[in-house]
């Protein structure tokens, strides 16, 4: 079925309310702590107070002896099980061909500790309040060193050296584009635009902390694990293969309900082996729960980028070349996906919606004493849209041009476009989708604004920012010869039982995203019976035959497609069946609203007496047939999906006091088909929120020498509340993506790609007349204060 | 030590030490796992209960100081018969959820807003809701469901 017809079907385009909302609203979710489980012991983490210290000796009689303790594991004790170390699933291959640094991720420190947080001991015990206290009681002797925490300090020479096999903190120097042509085109250069920005660091604070039960049965030699999880295949494959040596039918990952993720839970963390680990050590289930702090110090974080780029352009505006260094911070280790992170899903994204002809950029990827750093909300694209918006705004403001004007000059037109940097564009629209922010934005009304604000002693500005976005991860084959160590198929099982209902088993994850119904409505439109009777089934490696996950704004388009692939599958043998009954041939079948009808005439059977059919096969083909009607099917997609979307947003300042709200916000996306309009509208708000919140207010601090995390709790890290924001005027303009069989093409992340750029660019047009050429974010009231008062020495 | 209280229309009596927290009583002790633990430190919202008509966040009280109280948590809210709330089904009508974490509290914290603050504003709604954290929906399907809800409850 094509993109088009599967977009004409009932369901598709309808905002069904959500299946799974009844559960959250009444209490009866079941996130990871919620599992109720016999024989449960609690496990403490004992962390390093320090960012860098070598850890001399570690004292645990004290801790053992103190009452209910059952056990404590340090780092001897992971080396005599030949545990390894955490994996990464990305190589990235130097700019001269050798591959990067790629030092151990131990699950218990051996002999160092490297990030505050970092994890010394695990302490278990018959209840969580004999664990915390005995892990009070572990004396660590510690030899502290210089610490690194700035990725610019980390790169100096004699910067203390953080692991042995990364001679100078360097973990790859990575490149892409033709340099030579690069500098050529800056030759014939009428004006070069220079920027120099940061991309601050965010904590992705997913609601839910992270969670893992171990579970270990001697019975089956089997074991269990219910982790906080986006991902439960991957995780069990790195855990098995990598990590513990296990076969990986032995291992059941179970990701239930999952309190929002973001990307800090699609990666295996120690803390989820740790307690597999122990569980059959101790032959005792064993829980862990992080408690906000743990969450701070030791989930992944996001963003921390510092990037030099140049953008050449000739006379009338057009881009002629775009030039980036990049330095990244990959924090202490290298988690899961990390160095995909600042390559991959960040250079191929920097031609942007423009016909730029030359893009050359260079990152070098560095660790530091502070937590890993990986996918967090768009991982890679935010990075590239900020710097790439920013600059195209600035070169806009030094010739002249409108921030809309410079943008029109130099949109992609025609498609598929092939970008100097990789990717090919298989379908958009970019000057219709800047046409309608504009028009719902009330552009034309914003001069009136300003004077409005003026009255009040207030400051407005306007910020533009078109984005595109890589998404539905990925084609297996192009991923692998970029480094990938993993396939980016999905898995679609689809089990029609024989009253005609319908289960899904999908390898895609909800954690807040909705498939329960999204996926449903596909399946109920496709086989023309009530959503109602279509369940989803995911997060549990013990009932989906296997999977990737959800990230990367995937699921619809990698996910959903597995499982139309699996219904064509269905539908194909369902018409041999139709044919059977009703005396006819297969290939004059025709299968549309539920009923398999014979061409030309008036004969028809519905689906659900095929169901009963093929599970009571007393009348049926068995000579040519099986029985049964239930469907596997892997998809593995040929191209990414590019959606794409123009922003506006008009922010007000008091110039007095720095403070910076956003008045208005106009987001007009293409996301190709929209299956679930309202479910979409919540991603895109939510997305946006955390795009602002990264522009406003969001800031992971760590203090420059020792190291130590000064926003380590919300108190001191802001996150965006009700009253910090307004109300989102949503647009759509849809061109759908060619390469799967929905038309769709991913909007989970897309509002935090694309407002970031929006709103500084608006505070840069509204600081414009005091003479504010320049500003990082966030926008806090102190900073666009300092940064008024500097422009006016 | 032992303490009795009132739970969703039941008296309990919960035998806990001391320094039991309310948050923890409640999900360890009655296995009402709706209420959830985002930060243990009340700056989340996550674990608000209803406490004789306030709404409180559980993780920053003593079970000992519930004693004698009448709490409603999540599980008690909807109808006997299962009919959500007013304020569950605006929730569910206004897509003001998606991961679901945060969402007893906010509900709860909505109920509070709305019978002190029956006519409150949108302003009004959003400064109220500040000590509710939501990581998903950028607030805006949650102020429609509270304004849903409050329509409803008033009717």
């Amino acid at each position: 079925m094509g993109s088009n017809d599967f977009a004409k079907l009932p369901y598709i385009g309808e905002s069904v309310l959500r299946k799974e909302d009844e559960r959250f609203l009444t209490g009866a979710g079941e996130y990871t702590d919620d599992v109720q489980l016999n024989n449960l012991t609690y496990t403490v983490f004992v962390r390093s107070p320090h960012a860098h210290a070598n850890v001399k000796s570690i004292d645990t009689k004290a801790a053992m002896a103190a009452p209910g303790v059952l056990a404590i594991y340090i780092g001897e004790d992971v080396a005599h099980d030949k545990i390894n170390g955490l994996p990464c699933g990305w190589l990235i291959t130097n700019i001269d061909g050798t591959p990067m640094n790629e030092p151990p991720h131990p699950i218990l420190a051996q002999g160092k500790v490297r990030y505050v947080g970092d994890h010394v001991a695990m302490v278990i015990a018959e209840s969580l309040e004999e664990a915390r206290n005995a892990a009070e009681l572990v004396e660590v002797d510690y030899d502290v060193l210089t610490a690194v925490a700035d990725v610019r300090d980390t790169m100096k020479e004699g910067a203390p050296l953080i692991h042995d096999l990364a001679p100078k903190n360097h973990c790859y120097k990575w490149a892409i584009g033709d340099k030579a042509a690069v500098d050529k085109a800056f030759k014939t250069a009428a004006h070069v635009t220079k920027i120099d920005i940061t991309n601050n660091r965010l904590i992705p604070n997913a609601m839910e902390p992270r969670a893992a039960i171990g579970c270990y049965s001697r019975a089956s030699d089997e074991y269990t694990l219910y982790v906080s999880n986006q991902n439960p295949h991957v995780e069990r494959l790195l855990l098995t293969a990598f990590v513990m040596g296990l076969p990986e039918h032995k291992v059941r990952v179970i990701a239930p309900d999952v309190g929002g993720g973001f990307g800090s839970k699609i990666y295996l963390y120690a803390e989820d082996v740790c307690v597999t680990w122990a569980a059959k050590k101790l032959n005792r289930n064993i829980k862990w729960v992080a408690d906000r702090n743990e969450s701070f110090l030791s989930d992944a974080h996001g963003r921390d980028h510092v990037t030099h780029a140049e953008m050449a352009l000739d006379k009338d505006g057009k881009f002629l070349a775009f030039k980036v260094n990049t330095d990244a911070n990959l924090g202490a280790y290298l988690s899961t996906f990390s160095t995909a992170i600042p390559t991959i899903l960040y250079a191929t994204l920097l031609a942007g919606q423009y016909e730029t002809p030359q893009v050359y950029v260079e990152v070098d990827a560095w660790f530091t004493n502070t937590a890993p750093v990986d996918a967090y909300r768009g991982a890679g694209r935010p990075e590239a849209t900020y710097l790439l918006e920013r600059i195209v705004s600035r070169a806009g403001w030094e010739l002249g041009l409108t921030q809309d004007e410079i943008r029109k000059r130099n949109f992609i037109k025609t498609f598929p476009y092939q970008t100097p940097v990789a990717l090919q564009y298989d379908t958009g629209d970019f000057v219709q989708l800047m046409a309608k922010s504009q028009e719902l934005a009330d552009v034309a009304g914003f001069a009136a604004r300003r004077a409005e604000s003026e009255k009040k002693g207030l400051l407005r500005g306007m910020g533009y920012s078109s984005y595109i976005e890589a998404c539905g991860l990925a084609p297996s084959n192009l991923a692998g010869a970029l480094g990938a160590r993993a396939g980016l198929f999905e898995c679609g099982e689809v089990r029609v039982h024989p009253t005609g209902s319908v289960t899904v088993f999908t390898g895609s994850h909800s954690h807040g995203q909705g498939h329960e119904t999204t996926f449903a409505q596909v399946v109920a439109a496709r086989l023309g019976i009530p959503v109602e009777n279509v369940d989803i089934v995911h997060g549990d490696t013990g009932r989906v035959p296997f999977g990737m996950g959800t990230y990367g704004s995937r699921s619809i388009s990698v996910g959903g497609a597995a499982i139309m692939k699996a219904i064509d599958k269905i539908e194909a043998k369902a018409k041999k069946i139709a044919a059977h009954l009703m005396e006819a041939s297969d290939t004059d079948i025709d299968f549309a609203n539920g009923e398999f009808t014979v061409r030309g005439t008036d004969k028809k059977v519905p689906f659900a007496q095929i169901a009963l059919t093929a599970y009571v096969p007393h009348n049926y083909p068995l000579d040519k047939l099986e029985p049964g009607l239930n469907e596997t099917a892997f998809y593995d997609p040929t191209n990414f999906t590019f959606p794409s979307g123009t922003y506006i947003c008009e922010v007000e300042i008091n110039p007095k006091t720095g403070e910076t709200r956003v008045d208005r916000f106009t987001a007009v996306d293409d996301f190709g088909t929209i299956i679930n309009p309202m479910i979409v509208e919540g991603q895109v708000h939510g997305g946006i929120a955390q795009g602002i919140g990264q522009a406003l207010m969001e800031n992971c601090v760590y203090d420059r020498q020792t190291g130590q995390l000064l926003t380590g709790s919300f108190m001191d890290y802001t996150m965006p509340r009700a009253d910090d924001l307004p109300n989102f005027t949503l647009g759509y303009h849809s061109t759908p993506c060619t390469t799967n069989p929905l038309g769709t093409k991913g909007c989970g992340e897309a509002g935090a790609i694309g407002s970031p750029p929006a709103v500084i660019n608006a505070v840069l047009d509204a600081l414009a007349p005091l003479g504010v050429k320049d500003f990082d974010m966030p926008a806090t009231p102190l900073r666009v204060w300092e940064a008024i008062q500097s422009a006016r020495v | 030590m032992k303490t009795k209280l009132s739970v969703n229309g039941k008296t309990v009596t919960i035998e806990a030490a001391d320094n039991t927290l309310l948050s923890n009583a409640i999900r360890e002790h009655l296995h009402l796992t709706g209420t959830h633990i985002g930060c243990d430190t009340a700056q989340c919202g996550a674990c608000t209960v209803m406490i004789d008509g306030n709404a409180v966040k559980s993780c920053n009280m003593l079970l000992a100081q519930a004693s004698g109280m009448s709490i409603t948590t999540i599980e008690g809210i909807a109808a006997p018969d299962g009919t959500m709330h007013p304020m569950q089904q605006a929730f569910k009508d206004c897509h003001g959820l998606q991961c679901g974490f945060c969402t007893p509290g906010m509900v709860i914290s909505a109920l509070d807003l709305c019978a002190k603050h029956p006519d409150a504003s949108e302003t009004e709604i959003r400064d109220l809701l500040e000590g509710n954290i939501c990581r998903c929906t950028g607030y805006q399907n949650i102020v429609k469901a509270v304004q849903q809800g409050a329509a409803h409850m008033k009717a």
